[in-house]
């Protein structure tokens, strides 16, 4: 049984049971496969590991990664916070609706997004033509492509972010700036924006996370040509149909390297946040969490 | 919908400039939302149905189609129990005592949202692959485990691991336990105050928790993809179904498969909103 310098007393049963479950089934089912992976690249000589990770090939798959995650995840930041101020702020007809469907990208399969995705931005697709010919922009099979399924996938991870964030946002602040003669640009950037940055950021490394390892709804869509349009996740899954182990494991252990940091930013991010916003409780967006139930503060 | 207490703050005078604003950012949210969601949703179903309903029945007639559907469920039907009853226990741990390595627990529970599908099905190829750990061992005792449906199971699981976990943990906090511990005092068993007490507490959470880790469970793509070996009609899922039809150039097939995923995510949203609504009634 557990001794009292690992648990603090209490007189609810089953915390032996439950607990030797969940440590087992994740040790199972997570930690030994990534394990085996982490083990499977400690194989390799120094030489050929470096050789595999800063391949031309897996280079540009990087910069395609990481940089179209980092653009969607941007546009994601500005459109995600207007979506979210308007859902929180406004009163409109089709709100509720509007709110439900912002977690359509968790929900769909994302290889249903990536075909539904190349059919509209597709030059043949109704949008795509109409880019094409009006703009002379090709979306599909180049790396815009990537960024717009990109966006797709990260959406809902600030919009469920910002929300309860600006939900708890103390609005008696920005009445009395205005109060006190600032415009609307000041109130926002010295009361709303200092307010819900730690959930936006939140919103963006997670945005940012899920579209470095996104692989099905982009890979309809961007075309894969090697050194162009080619996502690191793409790369992975060729070197295994060629049976290249050491070399998907190599970039695999890359991916997981960097979503280890990204997880790390993500807690201190909320670590900061919590302290900042004292006697709260743990907030600042966690996945895929359930939007707070918007209540009228009266005043 | 209808009835209930007004929720926003009753209408007041809105100078014309700050309600330009307000329409401005309300259609800027509308338009992108509309070309983000809708217009891909709108094309699923427009190609779906592009030769008429007849071909789109036909789509469901075609054997490996079916046999795709029959994975997908059985897949599922393997991976949510499992998931859920991992999803209880860890949150019944974690919300109810104090103990060392709390949080540590939980960043790895959630460690699967932040991995790449693909990096979690390569971790079960480096496990159970020709080349990997047990690879050998595997193939003397004739077991398959990748490019059959063990493999595509486990990926499954590991993908949707931390749904119900998630979706219970915040909320078994939030409650507290003061009333189990009325339970337990009064002298109910662990097993009777679950039942009795904390389920009922629980119900529409782990519902949502449920239904959010079927969706994921039944529309895994990346993670399946790479241990599925795509083998027709033994080892695709109805994702997988999609991306062969699709690069057959079978685009109402395709699509057609699609729009029964796209319905399962509309379901699922419904499904969502409708348990968000009943947990609003209760508190507000």
């Amino acid at each position: 049984m557990a001794a009292n310098w690992f648990r603090q007393p209490s007189i609810l049963p089953g915390f032996g049971l439950t607990l030797g479950f969940t440590t087992f089934f994740l040790s199972a089912l997570v930690l030994l496969p990534l394990a085996a992976l982490v083990l499977r690249t400690t194989s390799m000589t120094w030489a050929d590991f470096i050789d595999t990770v800063l391949d031309p090939r897996a280079l540009a798959s990087y910069r395609l990664s990481f940089g179209a995650a980092f653009i969607a995840a941007i546009i994601n930041a500005v459109f995600g916070f207007i979506v979210a101020w308007s859902l929180v702020r406004y009163e409109f007809p089709g709100r509720r609706l509007v709110d439900a469907l912002i977690d359509l990208p968790f929900a769909l399969p994302t290889a249903v997004s990536g075909i539904a995705l190349a059919a509209v931005f597709s030059p043949t697709g109704w949008l795509g033509l109409q880019l094409q010919e009006r703009l002379g922009i090709q979306v599909a099979y180049t790396w815009l492509g990537v960024v717009v399924a990109l966006i797709l996938i990260g959406l809902p991870f600030v919009v469920r972010s910002v929300q309860p964030a600006l939900v708890e946002a103390q609005r008696d602040l920005e009445e009395a700036a205005e109060t006190l003669g600032a415009g609307p640009f000041t109130v926002f950037r010295r009361i709303i924006l200092p307010a819900v940055m730690p959930a936006l950021v939140t919103g963006f490394t997670m945005a940012f996370a899920r579209g470095v390892g996104e692989y099905g709804s982009v890979v309809f869509i961007s075309g894969n040509l090697p050194l162009k349009t080619e996502i690191t996740p793409l790369l992975i899954v060729i070197k295994l149909e060629q049976f290249d182990y050491n070399g998907a494991a190599a970039l695999g252990f890359v991916m997981l390297l960097v979503s280890f940091l990204m997880l790390l930013a993500i807690n201190l991010v909320q670590g900061w946040s919590r302290r900042r916003q004292t006697g709260a409780d743990s907030r600042g967006g966690r996945v895929e969490r359930r939007a707070r139930p918007r209540k009228k503060t009266v005043t | 919908m209808a009835g209930g207490a007004p929720r926003y703050e009753k209408r007041q005078y809105v100078a014309p400039g700050v309600r330009a604003g307000r329409v401005a950012l309300i259609a800027i949210s509308i338009a992108f939302l509309g070309l983000l969601l809708i217009a891909p949703l709108a094309a699923v179903l427009g190609q779906a149905f592009a030769e008429g309903l007849r071909v789109f029945l036909e789509s469901f007639t075609h054997a490996d189609t079916i046999s795709a559907i029959k994975l997908t469920l059985l897949t599922a039907a393997i991976v949510v129990p499992v998931n859920t009853l991992f999803g209880i226990a860890a949150a019944w741990a974690i919300a109810k005592f104090e103990f060392k390595g709390k949080s540590l627990l939980i960043t790895l529970i959630d460690l699967p949202f932040a991995i790449s599908p693909v990096i979690a099905g390569l971790v079960f190829v480096m496990l159970f692959g020709s080349q990997g750990w047990w690879g050998q061992w595997l193939q003397d005792n004739d077991i398959q485990v990748i490019f059959a449906v063990p493999g595509i199971v486990m990926a499954t699981m590991f993908v949707t691991f931390p749904y119900v976990a998630r979706e219970l943990i915040p909320l078994m906090q939030q409650q507290g336990s003061e009333e189990e511990e009325a339970a337990i005092t009064l002298g109910a068993n662990a097993w009777t105050t679950f039942l009795r007490v904390t389920l009922p507490k629980i119900r529409w959470g782990l519902i949502y928790g449920v239904i959010l880790c079927n969706a994921r469970a039944m529309g895994e793509f990346g993670a399946v993809s790479v241990v599925s070996g795509h083998i027709r009609g033994l080892t695709t899922t109805m994702p997988l179904q999609v991306e062969i039809l699709y690069n057959e150039y079978l685009f109402v097939s395709a699509f057609a498969v699609a729009s029964m995923l796209a319905l399962l995510a509309i379901v699922t949203l419904v499904i969502k909103t409708f348990v968000e609504w009943r947990a609003d009634r209760r508190t507000g």
